[in-house]
């Protein structure tokens, strides 16, 4: 009896101890949650960001619900999300929204003999597709679209997110944008009621199924497209040009967002204008409190997205993703100045 | 005197040690009686949370939410039938399969088996039940998914392709995942426990019956059928509730392999979903209160159907007593 309590007591102390260390070690850590689409590049800013300041981040990619959610909760320094709130939205949760980067969603395929960008497909065909009204590879109206390609009888294998995510909110809200049949029966969400198809979890579920299953189509964040050697899809946008996924064709989505008349940043990147635009293109967000709770921490996050606007472009596009403009960036930092401590001054001063 | 001293000393003592004795007694009943009524406040927590929880879409939907199929987040209109058809539908198939099979391998080691394999076939079962369900999530999506999508899948589908009913059961396009994949590996995972439980009763059958049995020349079957399987028919029953348990409430393996689309589908081979699949998918992505909310009554509604099962077993189990004592 003695002996157990005393291994016991022992135990607790050390229990005690280990938590006390964590908790010391989290008081320097940046904690944030959030989106899945830019966890990629955040944990590889994450990992330069340490080796240069020492200072580490600490972000969860449970997905951009759940960062709304907890940023609200309080529960972190910041949230992240692919799906910008609205202004009202932002001031009666008492937030700041900023985008930190952006990049694309690609609409991905597994045919035979169909090479990466072998095949094109337009907004309203894609949106027939995913409502399984075009069911069929060799249907007339994706025929019209690729002359002279080679298109398999065989039924479409439909792949689509079934948890909710902002790449899914980012590629409805296209679909939304493209065809009023799409915006009248599914809508745009980070989770919609699919008429048809299978629902895979994650950018890398998704990936995965669309190369198993052949005479399949799916979407995924570029990066999992690219990682994956998936073949992705053409597609024409606002212009009627047929645009590739790459970096040059996000840019140009990004280049015609009005980021400066749009309150909260609440800008959403599909279906812009312009013959070389992408249009399924998207950013994604940083989430703070106005008053911040812990300003030292607030203080420390936004050094860290300072110092990734700063040295992180390279990064981003070896991911490919893109860095954002440096006027934007000049409005963000602008934007900070509203993350104020406790006596009302703002928590982060500059680099 | 001295033996007066002696005398008293000792039944002092008796009663020190008796006090010592009803003491350690009232303890151990006080911390046995707790440890049971704490099972009552915790499942009591349970049934509170989820019922409060799930007001905001009882409220909303009514008792239409059992029988709506309808699952969407943009316009709020939730309805639970297809997340319950999946969750009943995939375990019915996982026991139609397990339950034979764990049966037979049950009665191959009690009754056939040699001996030198008994211990390795025994060790292997209990190896399989110990797998975490997220091991037989992954295989399932990138083995055996794949081998049912290009071998089996495409073959039922032209076996029965002709024949009415079952052309619509088995109806493509061949997924590899799906209602049926999701159900075999149910199957796989629930076939341990029902061979471990129902192994470990059929060996409390006294040796004395079977031998009387083979003794009036009854054959192997005739001695399991008419002797062992009426012995030990509770602890069958028992062990076959809590592998259908299992399967109604397993979570990741499911949700890997079974589709995650909130539709009732005739073929078997279509996508589909389940309770339990649904709030893992869901949850950390419900943006509103009442979508969170509706994932919460989909908690209660598998809390009740469970109970019903188990309800409905006991209730069995009480009426074969029953009819045996009369």
């Amino acid at each position: 009896m003695k002996f157990i309590s005393r291994t016991m007591l022992g135990g607790m102390v050390a229990g005690a101890m280990a938590l006390a260390t964590i908790g010391l070690a989290q008081a320097t850590d940046i904690a944030g949650a959030g989106a899945t689409f830019p966890y990629p590049i955040y944990a590889k800013w994450a990992d330069s960001y340490k080796k240069e300041t020492g200072d580490s981040l600490n972000y969860q990619s449970i997905g951009s619900g759940g960062g709304i959610k907890q940023i609200k909760a309080k529960t972190v320094t910041f949230g992240a999300s692919d799906m910008p709130l609205k202004a009202e939205d932002l001031e009666a949760a008492g937030l700041i929204q900023f985008p930190m980067v952006m990049g694309g969603v690609v609409p991905v395929v597994n045919l035979d003999g169909i090479q990466p960008g072998g095949i094109t497909l337009s907004g309203e065909v894609l949106s027939q597709i995913f409502q399984g009204k075009i069911a069929a590879w060799n249907d007339d109206a994706i025929k019209a679209l690729n002359p002279g390609v080679e298109l398999p009888s065989s039924a479409i294998a439909v792949v689509h997110r079934s948890d909710g995510s902002g790449t899914t909110f980012i590629f409805t809200d296209y679909l939304s944008k493209v065809s009023p049949n799409w915006k009248g029966e599914v809508g745009a969400a980070t989770s919609v009621q699919w008429p048809v198809g299978i629902g895979a979890k994650g950018n890398e579920g998704v990936a995965n199924n669309v190369k198993q299953t052949k005479g399949s189509i799916g979407y995924v964040e570029y990066a999992y497209a690219k990682q994956n050697g998936l073949t992705h899809a053409k597609l024409l946008n606002k212009d009627g040009k047929a645009v590739s996924p790459e970096a040059p064709t996000f840019q140009a989505a990004a280049a015609n967002a009005d980021w400066k008349g749009t309150p909260g940043f609440n800008v959403i990147l599909t279906d812009e204008p312009g013959a070389d635009s992408w249009p399924i293109s998207g950013a994604t967000f940083i989430l703070m409190h106005k008053k911040a709770a812990n300003p030292e921490e607030s203080a420390a996050a936004l050094k860290f997205f300072a110092w990734a606007y700063k040295n992180g472009d390279a990064a981003a596009e070896e991911l490919a993703y893109v860095p954002m403009p440096d006027d934007v960036v000049a409005l963000v930092e602008e934007a900070w100045k509203q993350v104020v401590g406790p006596d009302g001054n703002p928590v982060f001063k500059g680099m | 005197m001295t033996q007066d001293v002696l005398a008293k000393g000792r039944n002092v003592d008796r009663a020190r040690t008796l006090k010592r004795f009803n003491t350690m007694d009232a303890a151990f009943r006080g911390v046995t009686f707790s440890a049971a009524v704490l099972v009552l406040v915790l499942l009591g927590g349970v049934i509170v949370a989820l019922v409060e929880g799930s007001l905001p879409a009882w409220r909303a939907f009514g008792f239409g939410f059992l029988t709506t199929e309808s699952w969407n987040p943009v316009t709020e209109r939730f309805g639970a039938l297809a997340p319950i058809y999946g969750t009943v539908v995939t375990s019915i198939i996982a026991l139609i399969l397990a339950v034979p099979v764990g049966l037979g391998i049950a009665i191959f080691l009690t009754e056939l088996c040699p001996a030198f394999l008994r211990r390795p076939i025994g060790i292997a079962i209990e190896l399989l039940a110990g797998i975490p369900s997220i091991i037989y999530g992954i295989w399932g999506l990138f083995v055996f998914a794949p081998f049912l999508q290009v071998y089996v899948q495409p073959a039922l589908i032209n076996l029965f392709g002709d024949i009415p009913v079952l052309n619509s059961l088995f109806a493509g396009p061949p997924y590899g995942i799906g209602i049926l994949t999701a159900s075999l590996i149910l199957a796989i995972m629930i076939l341990p426990f029902i061979t471990a439980i129902t192994r470990d009763v059929f060996e409390t059958t006294p040796p004395m019956l079977k031998e009387s049995a083979y003794g009036l020349g009854c054959t192997t079957w005739e001695v399991v059928y008419k002797v062992v399987l009426p012995f030990t028919r509770v602890g069958v029953i028992g062990g076959v509730m809590l592998g259908l348990g299992r399967a109604l409430g397993e979570t990741m393996a499911v949700t890997f392999v079974i589709g995650n689309a909130h539709r009732i589908s005739a073929s078997i081979l279509a996508p589909g979903t389940t309770i339990s699949a649904s709030i893992a998918n869901e949850f950390t992505e419900a943006v509103g209160d009442l979508y969170t909310s509706s994932l919460i009554a989909l908690g209660l509604i598998l809390f009740i159907i469970t109970f019903i099962v188990l309800a409905a077993a006991r209730y069995m189990l009480m009426r074969i007593e029953r009819r045996l004592g009369n």
